[in-house]
């Protein structure tokens, strides 16, 4: 009983807690810092609405990178998933006429086979994710480019209204369908057993089978969720777009992995984390907005995203060690104790003073 | 005053002349826990000698002390090549002394060739820029002449045999000590080989035996750490045992026979032991849940054992001979395995078992190392003590609180301290570490409990609570427990029936009251003779 009082006193750390928002903290900083400094143009209603609407597509490929990554996969082909669904949208819809839901139901396909690829090579024959998703990803980048060299006009009005034209609440309709993607998600592996069974198998594959569970099996599905995540940012694109573009849908990779690995330091400390990842793209977002409402040139964006990523892990690794260390120090304590309580207790029964 | 370690000037000439290795009052103490006391230990020049004793018994912490990894506690001494040494000798500087050390594992990486793992201690040592693999190659084949070993100097070192393997590394360790020109202008030096023969077939044994002899002729002394008597008695010139981190006798292996040195092992002699069949035939007037047969592993060739409901099962042997893969075997987690398992009436083929299906057949398995096959290191208490059960709370809709409360309770029943759930598994020690384990598969009410090494790295006071723990379940809830260990003691302790393996094969079994440290230990040396 007494164990559970321990348990109930865990103490608090300030050094937790600021790990916790760092990223948070940082963001209302710099916004207050451009407010202050641009509050008629970045403070602005209308900025804001720009900013919430314009990442959908960021957000949405983030979670595709996200699922594999719990399960302890790097999916490094999802931007180039994105960019062939997106070619092969226009293209069939745009230049071959083929109807939207067709097309779309075509596009949403065409991810779920990339990921099915990727996951069966992987699991399969059981080589590093990472060299398989490159190899997927570049052979993509060229099937983009033996489809169409150019840029695709002309998609059917229908997908552009709505993906950004009829805005809700002021908001362009994309930024909603990041935001259930990733709230399904959050639900998905904070919620349920089977997303826990997917952080297992990310953590220590080892363990997980030999507590039971189809490891290859979820990895694969990992790859496949991850594929069809894709498929859905490249058709929101495509939207975005109005058309296709062979080659600016692959430039998503870097920031997407950037929101990812910044969104596993905040909230839920050295864990990826839907809502994380979403904070951490908006936090990406009003720092390049804000450089760039300051007139600096487009390629501040990567000086920006590279730097809050590498600063980020940086910091998350110095906080995590020194908690560890507390922690550390506090078992040894308790352990003690307990030993202690135990020796008095022999001591008070065997009626013979505790100390000489 | 370094010379006189209560030594006299007599005694301080010979060690100088006649000795490679002289060990005087070594003692280690790792906390109130005293590893080694007092040990003296000689080896003369050209000497092959051998080290026993049984596990744990602090084989490993004198060598390790030798190697610079343990610091002794002080009032020890220390001669190398007839030089005193001062104490603690530096981490890895064995090889200035002219010592050089073969570990079971052999220290070989299998991704390199022959040649580059030849010149690993040169890659890791200089700072030469360029090396001259045409000379590196050219020097290892000179030497695999000189000793008449074929191997192919180029081939990756995975893709050769374990003798060569095994030569290799001996071969690399001699070469370390020849570097060393002091040494070898006395003719002296101290190669340590610490059970290179486990995983060699035995029937290839002899080549290396002889191999090790050349060497010894030369003028390295060889010190040959085994657990196989057998081996010891063919190949050493004498001998020293260790028990319970003392000198447990040492001499000449000409005059000792078999049955002194086994008793110098365990420290008395074998008493005649009285058979008492009762517990057995409780056991075998049920019919057995477990019925596993022509069971085949990597090393396992073949074996054939049942269980019964309630019983625990000890299964051991010497390391190497198969009893450690038995509870992967049995749990679908080695791949490659055959043969036949019938659990609760249902029959298995073992090729197509797996994990998976093994946990739906109610088989829970605690694996020996906790913290990498076990549990989650990185994940929380409460998610690794809960990671079998969490459909029973509310699956698609995980019940945080009543997660939380369930493992609370776990951890105060099973006393894991310190008593909080969002601690990191990996922090906690070896004792909690496997308590943790026990409550995760015993909430599941499983009906085969398998243990590998429970109680490996755990100090005695969690020991006792891990015994008491797997009692009780077995009476409470009548699951079958199958132990898988190499400590004899606890195998007396709680096991019904034990079975001894020798290399991949079951040759004894041992029953009730027949479960005697002793006895299990003179069948593991005896039957490994190959008699």
């Amino acid at each position: 009983m007494s164990n559970k009082l321990q348990a109930e006193k865990r103490r608090f750390h300030f050094s937790e807690l600021l790990q916790k928002y760092a990223v948070i903290i940082v963001w209302i900083v710099i916004f207050a810092v451009f407010s202050i400094m641009m509050p008629d143009t970045f403070c602005t209603w209308m900025n804001l609405r720009t900013m919430l609407g314009s990442q959908a597509v960021l957000v949405i490929c983030a979670m595709a990178i996200l699922v594999p990554m719990i399960a302890g996969d790097y999916d490094m082909s999802v931007a180039a998933n994105l960019t062939f669904v997106n070619v092969v949208v226009a293209k069939l819809n745009a230049t071959m006429g083929l109807p939207l839901p067709l097309t779309i139901f075509i596009g949403l396909l065409i991810g779920v086979c990339i990921g099915m690829c990727n996951g069966f090579i992987v699991t399969k024959f059981e080589i590093n994710p990472f060299i398989v998703t490159m190899g997927t990803q570049t052979l993509l980048a060229g099937f983009v480019l033996m489809i169409s060299q150019t840029t695709i006009t002309g998609v059917s009005q229908a997908l552009k209204d709505y993906v950004y034209v009829k805005h809700i609440l002021g908001i362009s309709p994309s930024f909603f369908y990041a935001l259930i993607l990733c709230a399904i998600l959050a639900y998905v592996f904070n919620k349920t057993a089977f997303g826990k069974r997917i952080l297992i198998v990310g953590r220590n594959a080892q363990v997980a089978q030999l507590s039971g569970i189809n490891v290859p099996r979820i990895r694969f599905g990992c790859f496949v969720v991850s594929g069809l995540i894709s498929a859905f940012a490249g058709i929101i694109y495509t939207g975005v777009l109005g058309g296709g573009n062979p080659t600016a849908g692959l430039s998503y990779v870097m920031p997407a992995f950037a929101a990812v690995f910044l969104g596993s330091t905040c909230l839920r400390p050295g864990r990826f984390d839907a809502f994380g990842t979403i904070i951490a793209v908006y936090f990406l977002t009003t720092g390049t907005n804000g450089l760039a409402l300051q007139g600096l040139q487009s390629y501040i964006q990567n000086i920006f995203y590279g730097g809050a990523l590498v600063i980020a892990v940086i910091f998350s690794v110095v906080a995590r060690r020194s908690r560890e260390k507390k922690e550390i120090k506090r078992a040894q304590q308790e352990r003690a104790q307990a030993e202690q309580e135990l020796l008095e207790q022999l001591a008070k029964n065997s009626s013979i003073p505790a100390a000489e | 005053m370094e010379t006189n370690m209560g030594i006299t000037e007599e005694e301080e000439r010979f060690i100088r002349k006649e000795t490679t290795l002289y060990v005087k009052n070594v003692s280690k103490t790792f906390g109130s826990n005293r590893a080694l006391s007092g040990i003296n230990l000689m080896i003369k020049p050209g000497e092959i000698h051998g080290l026993l004793g049984q596990n744990g018994c602090g084989k490993s912490t004198l060598i390790k002390i030798l190697s610079g990894y343990h610091v002794p506690d002080p009032g020890g001494a220390l001669w190398i090549n007839g030089t005193q040494v001062t104490l603690p000798l530096p981490p890895g500087e064995f090889t200035k002394y002219g010592m050089s050390f073969v570990h079971q594992d052999l220290g070989l990486v299998n991704d390199l060739t022959v040649t580059e793992n030849w010149a690993m201690n040169e890659i890791a040592l200089t700072n030469n820029m360029r090396m001259d693999w045409n000379a590196v190659k050219a020097d290892a084949l000179k030497i695999f002449a000189k000793y008449n070993v074929s191997i192919d100097p180029d081939e990756e070192v995975a893709n050769i045999g374990p003798m060569q393997r095994a030569m290799l590394a001996i071969l690399r360790a001699v070469e370390d000590i020849h570097r060393n020109k002091a040494t070898m202008e006395q003719h002296r030096g101290l190669l340590v080989l610490d059970e290179p023969t486990v995983f060699l077939p035995r029937t290839e044994v002899d080549t290396l035996f002889d191999l090790v002899r050349r060497i010894a002729q030369e003028g390295i002394s060889v010190m040959f750490v085994s657990h196989d008597l057998d081996e010891v008695m063919e190949l050493t010139d004498a001998f020293t045992v260790l028990r319970d981190g003392k000198n447990g006798g040492s001499g000449s292996t000409a005059v000792a026979s078999k049955d002194q040195i086994i008793e110098m092992i365990l420290g008395k002699k074998l008493n005649a032991y009285h058979v008492d069949t009762k517990d057995a035939e409780v056991f075998q007037r049920q019919e057995p849940v477990l019925r596993v047969e022509e069971l085949m592993g990597n090393i396992v060739r073949g074996a054939k054992f049942s269980a019964h409901r309630g019983e625990v099962l000890g299964i051991t042997g010497l390391i190497g001979s198969g009893f450690e893969e038995i509870p992967y075997l049995l749990f679908g987690a080695v791949k490659g395995a055959t043969g036949v398992m019938e659990f609760q009436g249902k029959r298995q083929d073992m090729s197509r078992y797996s994990p998976r299906k093994a946990v739906e057949d109610r088989l829970a398995l605690i694996p020996a190392d906790r913290k990498t096959m076990g549990g989650a290191a990185t994940l929380q208490v409460t998610e690794n003590i809960m990671m079998q059960s969490l459909r029973h709370y509310r699956p698609h809709f995980l019940n945080f609180k009543k997660l939380r409360e369930k493992s609370l309770d776990l951890i105060s029943n099973y006393e894991i301290v310190p008593a909080d759930p969002e601690l990191e598994f990996g922090q906690l020690s070896g004792g909690n570490a496997q308590k943790v384990l026990l409550a995760k598969w015993i909430q599941e009410n499983p009906d085969l409990l398998i243990l590998h090494e429970p109680t490996q790295g755990i100090d005695i006071g969690a020991r006792q609570a891990i015994y008491r723990l797997i009692e009780k379940t077995v009476k409470e809830l009548g699951m079958t427990v199958i132990c898988s260990s190499s400590d004899y003691e606890q195998l007396e302790q709680i096991c019904d029936r034990v079975l001894i393996f020798v290399q991949g094969r079951i040759v004894s079994e041992l029953v009730g009251a027949e479960i005697t440290k002793d006895r299990i230990t003179k069948l593991c040396y005896e039957t490994a003779l190959g008699a």
